[in-house]
């Protein structure tokens, strides 16, 4: 078994990997989902870290969600306090849902991992102009596209059935996002031949491609040493 | 034949391997295929017993079952798309959009025989179906669904929110799984952006002025359509507590964004209830 750990995460998963070995996955599931009150991370990233590792197992999984749920909400947060010049009052509404949603996604990730949780990511959205309607949308799109295409991708790989449960709770909304923003960009695009294929079928990508193109709006950079995408 | 060899591709796809051949670990969980990169099949007798231990598999039954249950809920949205196609109910303006969607759902219809097919198994036909909900007596709730577009899109939301309902509700038969999870999780993520797509053209053309592309419950009612002959296809989705966390009291959001942040699953059980006997004929 590959054991890399890191000085952010690596004590926190090795202690939950421990009790779902020992405690089974059903009752780990619960204790770990149920650790809503210890919410303060006790592994936060010291000043000098830039790159965080998503750890191992279902634990691994689930931070993989929070970082991409924490890149989602810092997006959505910039984009209701800076608008984009010419935003209707409809977009306002529909993008002020979202920001909500991915907020309550990223709030749900932490409360849920508790002391397991990776820590808060410092975001870079330079290449972003958020006073330009396409400029946001086009991000809004990739965002989600990506968000979907990344939880698709990692289903398979969950061991608990309840976290495969929570997991597909969240992506068919990220999916709901992802067909709203098409939307906006180009009525009907909302299922377009570049997120799905020939048999009908949503894209999915390996943690490997999401974090790659995730890590292009980061400074806080995402590895995953147990799921073929190390830091090199 | 190369043991280690084998063993160093799976970890490839499964980092994990090592800890679900270890014969002491309490929680094994399902999975049956690696796609292309190892062929289960091929592997002698003890091997494969050995690595069934380690995944310990859902049975093919079990799959081709979940299978066969998502390919009638797929003869259902095919068919009703196609007849709504036929019928002239959808007017010009909104023809491409709806073709978008149908074409997905004869791909799914397609696709889905050809999986149950490649795993030996038989694709059940399609069932009869009613579209105005009567159980073939063709005057059901929705009599006018093909001549009335408002109500053709009231029920085309309802097919796609339970379609989405019934692909997360089975996914955990088929946990582990990556052929066949990805691809039902990938079938799942369509008909989301599908309903997605439904309520905002039934916002756009007013046909509910409130109603969002997510699902927007208040705490007593999942249903967020306005039309209650179809709360039951909503039941549950005013959940708000999620992994153990109540999300209103525990994060303090509201009713609204608490429900419209998370889609609720429905069982087979359940689904089949909702449709037997109304808009599937028995």
């Amino acid at each position: 078994m590959k054991t890399e750990t890191n000085s952010t995460t690596g004590g926190a998963n090795m202690a939950r990997r421990s009790f779902l070995r020992y405690a089974g996955a059903g009752a780990a599931a619960v204790a770990v989902l149920g650790a809503s009150s210890c919410r303060t991370g006790h592994f936060d990233l010291p000043a000098n870290e830039n790159n965080i590792d998503i750890g191992m197992g279902d634990i691994g999984i689930l931070n993989y969600a929070y970082a991409l749920e924490q890149l989602e909400a810092a997006f959505y947060l910039q984009v209701i306090a800076t608008p984009y010049s010419g935003i209707s009052s409809i977009e306002t509404s529909y993008l002020t849902d979202i920001r909500d949603h991915e907020v309550l996604h990223r709030d749900f990730f932490k409360a849920a991992l508790g002391s397991g949780a990776i820590g808060s990511l410092t975001t870079d959205f330079s290449s972003i102009n958020f006073s330009d309607r396409t400029s946001v949308l086009g991000a809004a799109k990739l965002l989600e596209d990506t968000g979907v295409t990344a939880y698709d991708g990692a289903g398979y790989l969950i061991q608990s059935a309840d976290y495969l449960t929570i997991a597909g709770k969240i992506v068919s909304v990220e999916a709901r996002h992802a067909a709203l923003i098409s939307n906006l960009i180009k009525s009907g695009s909302f299922a377009d031949t570049d997120q799905v294929d020939a048999n009908g079928l949503n894209k999915s990508a390996t943690i490997a491609q999401v974090l790659a193109g995730a890590n292009g709006f980061l400074k806080t950079k995402v590895y995953a040493s147990n799921f073929n995408y190390p830091k090199v | 034949m190369n043991l280690f060899n084998i063993i160093d591709e799976i970890e490839k796809v499964d980092p994990e391997i090592h800890e679900r051949l270890n014969p002491r670990r309490a929680a094994i969980k399902n999975i049956t295929s690696f796609g292309s990169k190892v062929a289960l099949a091929a592997m002698p007798f003890a091997l494969g017993t050995m690595f069934k231990k380690a995944y310990g598999a859902a049975s093919t039954t079990d799959i081709v079952g979940v299978l066969n249950y998502a390919l009638t809920l797929e003869y259902l949205e095919s068919y009703f798309y196609n007849q709504g196609t036929a019928s002239g109910v959808v007017p010009a303006a909104n023809q491409a959009y709806i073709a978008e969607i149908t074409d997905d759902e004869n791909k799914h219809v397609t696709f889905l025989k050809g999986v149950i097919t490649s795993l030996g198994a038989t694709p059940v036909t399609s069932p009869t179906f009613d579209l105005t909900a009567g159980n073939n007596k063709g005057n059901g709730p929705f009599k006018d669904v093909l001549t009335n577009y408002t109500t053709f899109l009231a029920v085309a939301q309802a097919f796609e929110d339970t379609g989405v309902r019934a692909y997360k509700g089975a996914a955990p038969i088929l946990l582990g799984n990556q052929v066949v999870l990805t691809a039902a999780l990938s079938i799942h993520a369509v008909e989301a952006r599908h309903a997605s797509a439904i309520r905002l053209l039934r916002h756009n053309l007013g046909h509910d002025a409130n109603i969002r592309p997510w699902i927007v419950s208040t705490s007593a009612k999942g249903n967020d359509t306005g039309v209650a002959i179809i709360d039951g296809n909503y039941a549950g989705e005013e959940n708000v507590t999620q992994g153990g966390v109540n999300l209103v009291t525990a994060l303090g959001v509201s009713t609204a964004v608490a429900t419209a942040s998370f889609d609720e699953p429905l069982t087979k059980d359940q689904v089949l209830a909702l449709l037997v006997g109304s808009f599937i004929v028995n």
